[in-house]
Parts: structure tokens; C-alpha cells; sequence
């Protein structure tokens, strides 16, 4: 019977660059100004690093295919490097390729890097691109707040919640999101923005508006992992662990049975489930300290709460104007300003997280830190709300 | 060719000292982005460099040379001026017959000079001998009788008296006449007429080169400036809507002077090629099929072009600091397994060394306008090494160890875009 990856694996070190519109910035300069950050931190040097996970989304507008991008960026001791890509989740995935690498025994010391560089599509947002050759023959023609929308429309509709309140509930989302970032010298949005700036700014794909979204943006994020033993031997202080890693991936249920009303992810709730099993957790509102969840858009956000049962459910709204998710709430989130703040190099966002998160843990957070963290949950998800990839990390005081 | 032309020119210590590039022609491939700065790029000239486009007229190249004059005299150190010229012509006609494409350039300085600039004259006339508007692909000539008559006859006489008069000089101390046209025996009709001897004037290389529109009177003057013995006089015309006329004297320094590879040398590099498509094809005369694997979409993304440009227009690489180690491009880490070392490379040219084929293939797979497609590793004497296009390889002449030297060239073209991208390619040496 497997016993999951609680207080198996904990962070050695962690970076991450400073995220933005890095014009005059290669991939490789990115990749680099994260790794020295983490290596630093580990207290090792690279040779001692026997294997590593590169997550990189979306090559055709960035570093290219394969782990060779990093590989090559870092000049890597030629060992295992693994490219990974499950879309916005794709961050996660590689932290979770080194743990399991970890914790098979198969290596010691392992280098999660998620580097995205995104700024060179010559437009804003994320580069059309294909679908896959098939899904390009019968795919409506969508963006990607145009599909998050579709989660608004099935939220509202299935909780009979008012327009205008749920326009005000995602406004807060991003006003108490901005209010963190702005004191976050890594994000690349700093400033404060007021609830009447968020639900008047030009609407992108109904109810969705400018301030609803987060932007696009270059940067990297990386994370060192090994045994708890290796790091006390290291010297390590503090050690925090990954206490549960679990992906769920849909299986076309939602986009083709009538079973799904649209209102909310599947995949975010089972995801969610395993990861309190796998961490011991029974009642998540009580025992998180704090989230950084994937708020692509502020209705995701809204929604993901109730998704990971830590808002009552249809009671998001509710909760979310209550203030129970800002900085002084109960369970604050996005913490660091998440993705609303930093933007979103795909690759990097998921490792972006659990930086923020570690930081907390370490009471290295600065003017941002939390009183006593003591779990802390990541949230990523790839796709739309129909049919995706929803990945979790729990890290929290070995 | 600019390119080639330029460096053929200057060595690397001359160009810091260029302050000006003045590059003329009428086929600019921009018509708003700066060809002169492509070029300063690719010759890696100071920043400061002021650079102009010049264009408009067949004399581009000429009345570029008195601007060069100017600047040299209100205190540039140096100015370079480029003509540089590939026009199109239709299938079958006179011009096909008569045209080359080529580039040639002229440094203007005041030290060590190997001509002097004695003096200049010219005048301007709406004459339209022939013309090409934006928008159309091929030029239209009026009458070639009239062309003479009216034109060369008239304007050139003009302006070589006006100038013998500012100069206070005679006809007969003029040693080398250069006066290009399309016409073979019209530099010499002009010569008779001003009561100069046919054995000064220039050859205009018509039969083995081609006329190379605006390129053509400064190349004609590079050729002249090869063979010119000290104290000789060199009249040069350059001529279109008008006619400009510059008088230069060698100086005792030219009979030391540098070999260059020059006309002559490039001249004696030719490669005899009797594939007419081939010729159709690189001037877009014919509707080819190139195949599905052109169909690749040819994006550049401009702001990985600016962030790159030292190395994509310069080919500037890297060197450490720490260990010396040579690598293209430049990075983070050092590629030396030795070191590794960190944000320590500097600059470090690379474009005018001569390298070596470390392996090679002639790809019949790939894309390519000319195929099959050469590429490979190259290594350069003074250290790094690149994967790089290969071009200008006669077929079985190639090998490991074959050494080569880096040109400018065109890289691909964006057809959708109107675009065209350039990096260095490896020739044989």
C-alpha cells in the first residue's frame, strides 16, 4: 500500500527571478538569475545536482523543445534533465518529477526550474497557436478568459447568484491580490488598484473584464529537493516538507456528459481531496495557513476556494467580500500578489507558488509575512474549466 | 555585398574610426529600416556612427562621396561610403544582358590618404533617361540615341569643364576617365568630344562585371585606384538626373598601399554559372514552387532580433574573462567544462577571423533556395566554434578542415511579412 510523499522530501533551496516584461532578458538569463538564488540558498554546488525537471509550456514562442533549453542555459553536469509540460501546471509537475526522483532513492539531490519567456509573441497575451491537429477541426474558436468565462456563466447560474455581486466578489479577488503585490519586489505588477478601477475596466470576454485577468510575463522559478536527512546534514534550518503532491487530470467527462453544470472543477475537488489524505488534513479552512492558488482570473480564484473546501460551497462570494481570503483573513491567498501580480510565465507560475509559500514558511517573507504558517497549498491548473489539469502541492514545517 | 565590400575596404582598427556611413543605392531592400545601420551593425562601427541612406538617383554613389568629403572636412575622422546595387530586370531584355549586381566602397579621411579630393562640380537636371517608381518591380528607358545626345553629351562636357576651370587644369592631366553607362562606346564618344584620349578612359567592365547601377562609378574608381601610379589624376562621373564630377590625385602613398582583394580579386573569383533558372529564382522572376518545407511560418520577433542583434548583425561571441575560452554566442555560463564561470565574458568579435570545417553535409532534406542546403560545425583559429549555414560551395570541394571565412548574408525572407532576416554564413576561403 503506497504512503504518499508526506515529510518524504523537503526544499533545499529555492529563487525566483523578478517577473515582468524582461525586454532585454534571454531565456537564459532568466533561468540563471533563478538558479543562483536557489543554488545559494541550498548552500551546494551544481555538480552536487543528479537530476533536474525543466517545465517549459509553450515552445514555439520561447526557449524551444526539449530539456536541452536548460540543460544547456545552466551548462548542467550532462545529467537527467527531463523536459515536463501539462500546460499552466506544468510548474508543479516538475517539482513533482524531482520529489518522486528523490524519493525513489533513484538520486539525492534534485533541481525543479519552470522558465517561460513569453514577451517575444510581438502581442499582448498568450501566442495563438494550435490546439492539435484534430482539436483544430471542431475547437470554437476561444481564448483563454473566453473559456474561464464559461466557469462564470455555470457558477452564477447554478448558485442563482446575483450579476453584480459576483462582479464584486471577483473585483475584491484582484484588489486584495494588488494590495499584496504591491509589496512584492519580484511581481510585475506593484500598485494598489480600487474595487470601482476593477469592475470598470473594459470587459475582455463577459463577465471577465481588464482587471479580472492576469497578464502575461517573462520569469523563472526554481526549487532544490532531497531527504530531510541530507538537508539537516547540510546544515538546513527549518526544513520545510512537501507534505502531498497529487495532479487529477480530466477524462472529457465535463466537455461530453450532461453530468457537469459547469460550475465548478472537477478535477480541483479530487485533486484537493487526495492532497488532505496524503497529508493528514481534515478540515482545510482550520488548518491551512495560506493559498496560492491559480488565479488565471478572479472568478477562478473565487471558484477554486469552494473547490478545495475551504470556502462552504455556493458561499464563495460570500466569503470573498467577508475578507476571509485577504492578507489579514482567515486563510489568506495569494499572499505574494499571485498570478494577478506576477503575471504568468506558464512554466514558472507553478514553483512561483511554493517560492512564496517556502519563504512564509522560513519567516523570510518580509513585509509580507504571515504570523505562524504553518501549511501552505499550492493550487495550478492547465486547460480551461472543461476539460484540464488541476495539480496541488501542500508544503508545510517538516 | 555592402557588407563584403565594407570589410574588403577596412580593416577592424579603421572601422572605430569611421564616424560616417553614408550607403547609396537604388534597391534598397527597406523602405523605412535603416540599411545603413544594418550594415554599421554588421561592420560592428561605434554607436555613434552617423549613418544615412542614400538613393533616389543613379549618381547616388557619387554625390554620397561629397557628403563624405563634407563630413570628413567639418571633422568626421572618417566616413565610409557604400554603392551598392541588385536591380531586377525583365526576362529577355537589354538590361538582363547588361547588368550586374556588386557593391564596392571608399573610406574619405584626411590622414594617409591614398587619393586626394581635389575638387568637384555638378549640376542637377530633371533628364529622365530612364526611371522606376515605388510599386513597380522593373525600370523603363527611353531611347538610347537621346540618352546620349541630349544626356551624356551635353551634361558631362559640362560639368568636366566647369571643373577643369575650378582646378585650374587642362584636359590632358587627367590620366583616368570613368564614366559608366549601359552604352559600350559612350565614355569613349564622350572622351573625343572633350579632346581626351580613348587610352584614359576606364574601362567600364560592362562584358566581365556588369553595370552596377549606383555601385558602378565607385567600383570603377576602386578598380582605377588599384593600378594608379602616384600623381595621377582620376575624374570620375556619376550621372542620373544630372551629373556630378570628382576630381582625385593619387598620392606617393598609393603605390604602398595594402593589397586588397579589390575588383580584380573578385573578379578573378568568379564562378561561371549557366543555370538560368537558377538566376530566375534569386530575382524573383518566376513563380517557384520551393515545396511544403518552406511553408514554415518565418516569424522574427523583433524583440529578440534587438535583444540579439550583437550577435545576429555583429557576430559577436563571448570570451572569459576567467579562462580565456572563446564561444558563440555569448552566455551566461561559461561553455569551458573547466570553468563554468559566471557572468564573465566579454564581447569578443569573431566575424573576421578564418575558421576551419570541423564536420559538414550537403542537406538535400531541408528547405533551402539553392539547394541542397550546406551547413556544419565551424571552428575559429582564435577559439569557439559555431553550427552555421554554409554558402558559395563549389559541389566536391568541401571538407573536413577546409578553411572559411564568415559573410553577411540573408538568412531567410518572411514572404508574409515583407520581411527578411540576416545572419553570417561560412564560404570557403
Amino acid at each position: 500500500m503506497a504512503s504518499g510523499i508526506k515529510d518524504k522530501i523537503v526544499i533545499l533551496g529555492m529563487g525566483c527571478s523578478r517577473f515582468g516584461e524582461r525586454w532585454d532578458d534571454e531565456p537564459a538569463q532568466l533561468m540563471s538569475e533563478a538558479f543562483e538564488e536557489c543554488i545559494d540558498d541550498a548552500g551546494i554546488s551544481k555538480n552536487d545536482i543528479e537530476a533536474a525537471w525543466f517545465a517549459s509550456a509553450i515552445d514555439s514562442v520561447n526557449v524551444g523543445p526539449s530539456a536541452l533549453p536548460l540543460s544547456m542555459a545552466l551548462r548542467l553536469p550532462n545529467i537527467p534533465v527531463t523536459r515536463v509540460e501539462n500546460m499552466c501546471a506544468s510548474g508543479t509537475e516538475a517539482l513533482r518529477g524531482a520529489a518522486y526522483a528523490v524519493a525513489s532513492g533513484a538520486v539525492d539531490i534534485a533541481l525543479a526550474l519552470g522558465c517561460e519567456k513569453l514577451k517575444d509573441t510581438g502581442y499582448g497575451g498568450l501566442p495563438q497557436r494550435s490546439r492539435g491537429v484534430t482539436n483544430d477541426l471542431h475547437y470554437p474558436n476561444l481564448s483563454a478568459p473566453g473559456s474561464f468565462a464559461q466557469l462564470a456563466a455555470g457558477y452564477r447560474a447554478a448558485h442563482r447568484i446575483d450579476k453584480h455581486d459576483l462582479k464584486r466578489a471577483m473585483a475584491h479577488v484582484s484588489v486584495k491580490s494588488h494590495a499584496n503585490g504591491a509589496k512584492n519586489p519580484k511581481a510585475h505588477l506593484r500598485r494598489e488598484i480600487t474595487e470601482e478601477q476593477a469592475i470598470g475596466a473594459p470587459m475582455i470576454a463577459e463577465p471577465i473584464g481588464l482587471y479580472d485577468c492576469c497578464g502575461v510575463s517573462d520569469g523563472a522559478s526554481c526549487a532544490i529537493v532531497t531527504r530531510p536527512e541530507i538537508a539537516r546534514s547540510l546544515g538546513k534550518q527549518n526544513l520545510v516538507a512537501i507534505k502531498a503532491l497529487q495532479v487529477c487530470v480530466s477524462n472529457g467527462t465535463e466537455v461530453g456528459h450532461n453530468s457537469w453544470d459547469g460550475s465548478h472543477l472537477v478535477t480541483t475537488q479530487i485533486a484537493a481531496r487526495r492532497a488532505y489524505d496524503e497529508a493528514g488534513i481534515k478540515s482545510p479552512r482550520q488548518e491551512i495557513s495560506m493559498t496560492e492558488v491559480h488565479d488565471c482570473f478572479s472568478i477562478t480564484e473565487l471558484v477554486t476556494m469552494e473547490d478545495l473546501g475551504i470556502a462552504p460551497q455556493g458561499r464563495g462570494v460570500t466569503d470573498v467580500l467577508d475578507g476571509s481570503f485577504d492578507a489579514a483573513g482567515k486563510v489568506p491567498c495569494q499572499i505574494d500578489g499571485g498570478l494577478k501580480c506576477f503575471g504568468h510565465p506558464i512554466g514558472a507560475s507553478g514553483l512561483r507558488m511554493v517560492y512564496e509559500l517556502y519563504l512564509q514558511l522560513q519567516h523570510r517573507a518580509g513585509p509580507r509575512q504571515l504570523a505562524d504558517p504553518v501549511l501552505g497549498l499550492s493550487h495550478n491548473l492547465g486547460g480551461f474549466p472543461f476539460q484540464n489539469v488541476a495539480a496541488i502541492a501542500i508544503v508545510g514545517q517538516l | 555585398m555592402a557588407v563584403a565590400a565594407s570589410r574588403d575596404a577596412t580593416e577592424a582598427a579603421m572601422r572605430d574610426n569611421i564616424e560616417a556611413l553614408f550607403l547609396a543605392s537604388t534597391t534598397h531592400p527597406f523602405l523605412d529600416r535603416q540599411n545603413s545601420v544594418i550594415v554599421s551593425e554588421a561592420l560592428n562601427l561605434p554607436q555613434t556612427v552617423r549613418a544615412m541612406d542614400a538613393g533616389g538617383s543613379q549618381r547616388a554613389g557619387t554625390t554620397a562621396m561629397l557628403c563624405a568629403v563634407d563630413a570628413v572636412r567639418s571633422g568626421c575622422s572618417s566616413a565610409l561610403v557604400i554603392g551598392s546595387e541588385h536591380r531586377r530586370t525583365r526576362v529577355g531584355s537589354r538590361m538582363e544582358m547588361l547588368s550586374g549586381d556588386a557593391a564596392a566602397a571608399i573610406v574619405m579621411g584626411s590622414e594617409q590618404v591614398l587619393a586626394n579630393f581635389v575638387d568637384a562640380y555638378y549640376v542637377s537636371c530633371d533628364l529622365v533617361d530612364h526611371y522606376r517608381m515605388d510599386g513597380f518591380d522593373f525600370d523603363y528607358e527611353w531611347e538610347e540615341r537621346w540618352i546620349r545626345d541630349e544626356g551624356y553629351m551635353k551634361l558631362v562636357p559640362l560639368a568636366v569643364s566647369k571643373l577643369l576651370e575650378k582646378a585650374g587644369l587642362s584636359i590632358s592631366e587627367i590620366d583616368h576617365f570613368i564614366l559608366p553607362s549601359l552604352q559600350q562606346q559612350l565614355s569613349t564618344a564622350v572622351a573625343k568630344q572633350l579632346k581626351l584620349g580613348s587610352d584614359k578612359v576606364v574601362d567600364g567592365l560592362i562584358e566581365r562585371c556588369g553595370h552596377s547601377g549606383v555601385a558602378h562609378p565607385l567600383l570603377l574608381l576602386a578598380h582605377t585606384l588599384e593600378r594608379a601610379a602616384p600623381g595621377e589624376r582620376i575624374l570620375v562621373i556619376g550621372f542620373g538626373q544630372g551629373c556630378d564630377a570628382l576630381l582625385f590625385r593619387a598620392t606617393d602613398a598609393i603605390a604602398g598601399a595594402p593589397k586588397k582583394r579589390g575588383v580584380s580579386g573578385w573578379l578573378e573569383r568568379r564562378a561561371p554559372d549557366s543555370n538560368y533558372a537558377r538566376f530566375q529564382t534569386f530575382n524573383a522572376l518566376v513563380e517557384r514552387d520551393y515545396g511544403k518545407r518552406a511553408e514554415g511560418d518565418k516569424l522574427t520577433p523583433m524583440s529578440a532580433l534587438f535583444r540579439n542583434r550583437k550577435m545576429v548583425n555583429s557576430f559577436l561571441g563571448g570570451r572569459c574573462s576567467k579562462c580565456g575560452t572563446v564561444q558563440f554566442p555569448k552566455s551566461v555560463y561559461c561553455v569551458n567544462p573547466e570553468c563554468g564561470a559566471a557572468a564573465t565574458q566579454a564581447d569578443h568579435p569573431i566575424a573576421d577571423e578564418t575558421g576551419t570545417v570541423r564536420t559538414w553535409t550537403a542537406d538535400h532534406l531541408t528547405f533551402d533556395m539553392n539547394p541542397p542546403a550546406y551547413f556544419g560545425m565551424v571552428e575559429f583559429g582564435a577559439g569557439g566554434r559555431a553550427m552555421v549555414d554554409f554558402t558559395d560551395v563549389v559541389p566536391e570541394t568541401l571538407d573536413v578542415g577546409t578553411p572559411v571565412t564568415l559573410q553577411f548574408r540573408i538568412k531567410q525572407f518572411d514572404k508574409q511579412r515583407g520581411f527578411r532576416r540576416y545572419f553570417w554564413k561560412a564560404s570557403p576561403a
